[in-house]
């Protein structure tokens, strides 16, 4: 296996690096200000490969912090705001797209 | 049941103590994530897309009371509310934070409830027949050597690190509901021409990206020397299966690569010269632990008492004793099957409530038992006839008598997109989709016996290959796609299914498989032909023919 | 790398030489299996101990002509996940009876300890400081045992089965 390190990255749209905090599992984000956040608002948006490559090293180097770092798509809209590139990050930031347990119906 | 004795918590107290001594240390940053996470998955924790996951062993599926109520409080306490059984005789919990995990084993400890080897490239939860014990015409209890084998793959020393994951599923009966033949290993109980309990030991069964049905290696293993023989297996596969592709690793592999002949030599050359060790098993230790699994004291009952007969009037209630309640070895008792498949819900899944509930059902009604099948459903097995209809209706309260046990409602799903990070596609939401089409009771009892089974990514936690229906989830191009496949089979004439035709996409899985049913009631030749029948008489075409035609 | 042995941390009386260096004149020497293989008789003419580090996918029957003659059988953990050194170890032990120094090598860690003593394990190449320390500790930190293995500890079956018989004696 490739070390996370010394993958090539190459993003095609604006991006993000997401993670999930080491001591709860809880979904975060890289922000530009080398922590972490909980909200998508709070990301760090990078555009061009070197730069994601930087911020996805410095969030795999908080190995104490978070888990399983890694890049992944973000919509940009006009208005700034940051919506999840695909599916699996839209899950990951608003949680099942099921009604959970289901009701009892008697 | 099995009661633990001190030996046996004793071990799962150290265990609790050293996972709890190792999550410390990551957490401190002694250990880093790339150490960790084989030690934790060896105790069972995953980290899904939301969070950690903990995934719990129900060995052989067997469960009291007590328990269930202490997996209730886990879920209410740590968790949010509610916990998903397997296909695995597992339970999963989706929230637990990793400084909280040792608290909660410590809990399901205090009842003898613990999560070793639910995950990791070692030996899994040793499975078996939910309706071990209590269903007619077992060779003998599979649960006793379940016992036998849980003990002895627990922390093993020599096996805790294998090339990939290692299951084993055991069955007595001639119908398998443990699905042997999809295991690495699969026992099934069988008595030679002398009378002495034994086994018929499958190998090489799997699912995943290559399916393979297990083969026969050999057809009878005494009882005495079962572990030395499961022993010799893991130590040719430990020494010679793969490790150079993750996909290439199960023992499958090896014993597809090296052929069921040359791999069945090197296990017996092994096996001859270890099977008069320390592994050797005596009467007085199997009766030992046969001696601590307890038995109801069953009353004599009638079979037929007045208020079944009263009951019977209640289509309601006929309809769920057609289809949810069984036979039981002991004349005036059923074993009865509680649907975890409501409408609209997610497959397996049951809430702390229920749980509780179900509990007390259980105390009031069975004996304090209570059993977990890969079918995802739960199961009373020692339930008085003469309670069934006071049960059920306590059962329809909490929304676990819904009448479509092994109907086509009645789906295996694994928890896919929505929670899995191996995921490339949802499960569930196919699933609640596919039990509202099926909703009507007449509709899905004229389509009789049908599987539907779902994995959201070629690991197929679903069984996708071996439901009667599969659906599999893959990607294309950032958006979900379903391959179908039909004709699998999970039980003893288990097969895998083919490949109808190709991938459709998520908002046309419920119209394809609505056309694949309606294809097999014009195709089927007599109501009582099953759908899986119909599939193994006419193949594929016609079904790809009706059903893609005006796709 | 500290080295624990007889449970505790201790100096490596071993020389490790390398593929191509020279064999000294004596002293207790650890050469890889391939350069043992050159010429075992030569080899093993060595004037001290005289131990062999054997990789984890060698069918270890290569070795045991020569057990006797060998002070120690070094095996490779490359990663912990790779389990392959645990059969090996077992074998030599259990079934060749070899009584020599069994060491530990690679990525031993912490976790691992009680399983390698379990197969069969004396000596412990230890990658961390902090495990080497702790490793009395974590030795003992089970006291049931489901299966027997060649380290004699008492299997929980076995326990159960004398418990049984002390209660049938009791008057």
């Amino acid at each position: 296996m490739t070390s996370p390190l010394q993958q090539k990255i190459r993003i095609t749209g604006p991006s993000m690096v997401t993670a999930n905090r080491a001591f709860d599992g809880v979904v975060i984000y890289r922000t530009a200000q080398q922590g972490w956040s909980a909200n998508l608002s709070d990301a760090a948006i990078v555009r061009a490969s070197d730069e994601a490559r930087v911020l996805l090293n410095e969030a795999n180097a908080d190995d104490v912090g978070a888990i399983g770092a890694y890049i992944a798509p973000v919509e940009v809209g006009d208005d700034g705001v940051i919506k999840p590139g695909n599916l699996r990050e839209h899950i990951r930031s608003a949680g099942v797209t099921i009604d959970l347990a289901a009701p009892a119906q008697p | 049941m099995y009661a633990y004795d001190e030996i046996d918590r004793t071990l799962i107290d150290e265990r609790v103590s050293e996972f709890r001594d190792q999550v410390k240390r990551r957490l401190s940053g002694e250990l880093t994530e790339d150490e960790f996470k084989m030690l934790r998955l060896q105790n069972g924790v995953y980290l899904q897309l939301h969070a950690y996951m903990l995934r719990v062993a129900i060995p052989y599926g067997t469960l009291s009371s007590k328990q269930l109520r202490v997996l209730a409080r886990i879920a209410r306490r740590y968790d949010r509310g509610y916990g998903h059984f397997t296909t695995r005789q597992n339970i999963q919990f989706n929230w637990i934070k990793l400084a909280e995990l040792p608290d909660a084993l410590a809990e399901l400890a205090e009842v003898d409830i613990h999560a070793m080897q639910t995950s990791g490239n070692n030996m899994r939860n040793v499975t078996s027949d939910q309706w071990a014990g209590v269903a007619p015409g077992e060779v003998e209890d599979p649960r006793i050597w379940s016992e036998i084998l849980r003990q002895h793959t627990t922390l093993h020393p020599e096996f805790s690190f294998l090339p990939r994951k290692f299951k084993i599923a055991i069955t007595a009966s001639a119908h398998d509901r443990a699905a042997i033949k999809v295991h690495d290993i699969g026992l099934r109980l069988r008595k030679n021409a002398e009378g002495e309990t034994g086994f018929e030991v499958l190998v090489g069964g799997g699912l995943g990206r290559t399916p393979f049905i297990a083969r026969t290696i050999k057809p009878f293993v005494h009882g005495r020397d079962i572990l030395s023989y499961v022993e010799a297996i893991l130590r040719v596969y430990n020494q010679y299966g793969r490790r150079d592709n993750i996909y290439k690793a199960r023992i499958k592999i090896l014993v597809h690569e090296l052929g069921i002949e040359v791999f069945a030599r090197e296990v017996e050359d092994e096996w001859r010269q270890m099977r008069g060790s320390a592994l050797m098993l005596d009467d007085s230790m199997i009766e030992e632990i046969r001696s601590r699994f307890f038995y109801p004291a069953y009353e004599k009952l009638p079979h037929m008492p007045d208020e079944l007969k009263k009951a019977a009037h209640d289509p309601h209630f006929e309809a769920w004793r057609r289809n949810s309640v069984f036979t039981h070895k002991v004349q005036g008792y059923s074993i009865a099957t509680l649907s975890l498949k409501p409408v609209g819900g997610p497959p397996g899944d049951a809430t702390a409530d229920q749980m509780e509930a179900i509990a007390d059902l259980a105390e009031k009604y069975s004996f304090g038992e209570i059993r977990v099948g890969h079918e995802q459903n739960l199961v009373l097995p020692h339930v008085a006839r003469r309670d069934l209809p006071a049960l059920w209706k306590a059962l329809d309260k909490i929304g676990v008598a819904t009448p479509n046990v092994n109907l086509v409602s009645d789906i295996i799903a694994c928890p896919g997109l929505d929670y899995c990070s191996l995921a490339n596609a949802r499960s569930i939401p196919i699933a609640q989709e596919l039990t509202r089409r099926f909703a009507d009771h007449d509709t899905a009892n004229l389509i009789g016996r049908l599987h539907i089974n779902i994995s959201g990514c070629i690991n197929a936690c679903g069984h996708h290959h071996v439901g009667h229906i599969g659906i599999l989830g893959v990607e294309k191009n950032d958006e979900e796609f379903y391959q179908i496949t039909i004709g699998g089979r999970a039980d003893e004439e288990a097969r895998i299914g083919a490949l109808i035709g190709p991938a459709v996409p998520y908002g046309e899985v419920a119209d394809v498989i609505e056309d694949i049913v309606e294809a097999y009631l014009a195709l089927r030749v007599r109501p009582d032909e099953l759908f899986v029948d119909t599939v193994k008489r006419l193949g594929v075409e016609p079904f790809r023919e009706r059903v893609y035609a005006t796709r | 790398m500290p080295l624990v042995k007889d449970g505790r941390i201790a100096a490596d009386s071993f020389a490790h030489v390398g593929e191509s260096a020279e064999l000294p004149g004596d002293g207790a020497i650890l050469v890889s299996a391939a350069r043992f293989f050159d010429d075992p008789e030569a080899t093993l003419k060595h004037n001290g101990k005289l131990g062999v580090i054997w990789p984890n996918n060698r069918d270890i029957d290569d070795l045991v002509p020569y057990l006797g003659r060998l002070a120690a059988v070094a095996l490779v953990f490359p990663s912990f996940r790779d389990g392959r050194a645990y059969s090996q170890a077992r074998l030599l032990r259990e079934r060749h009876g070899f009584t020599g120094e069994l060491r530990a090598t690679g990525q031993v860690l912490r976790d691992q300890f009680l399983f390698m003593l379990r197969a069969g394990f004396d000596v412990f190449d230890v990658r961390k400081d902090g495990d080497a320390v702790a490793f009395a500790a974590t030795a003992s930190r089970y006291s049931v045992f489901y299966q027997p293995t060649g380290d004699g500890r008492v299997t929980a079956l076995h326990r159960r089965m004398q418990l049984r018989r002390q209660e049938m004696a009791r008057p």
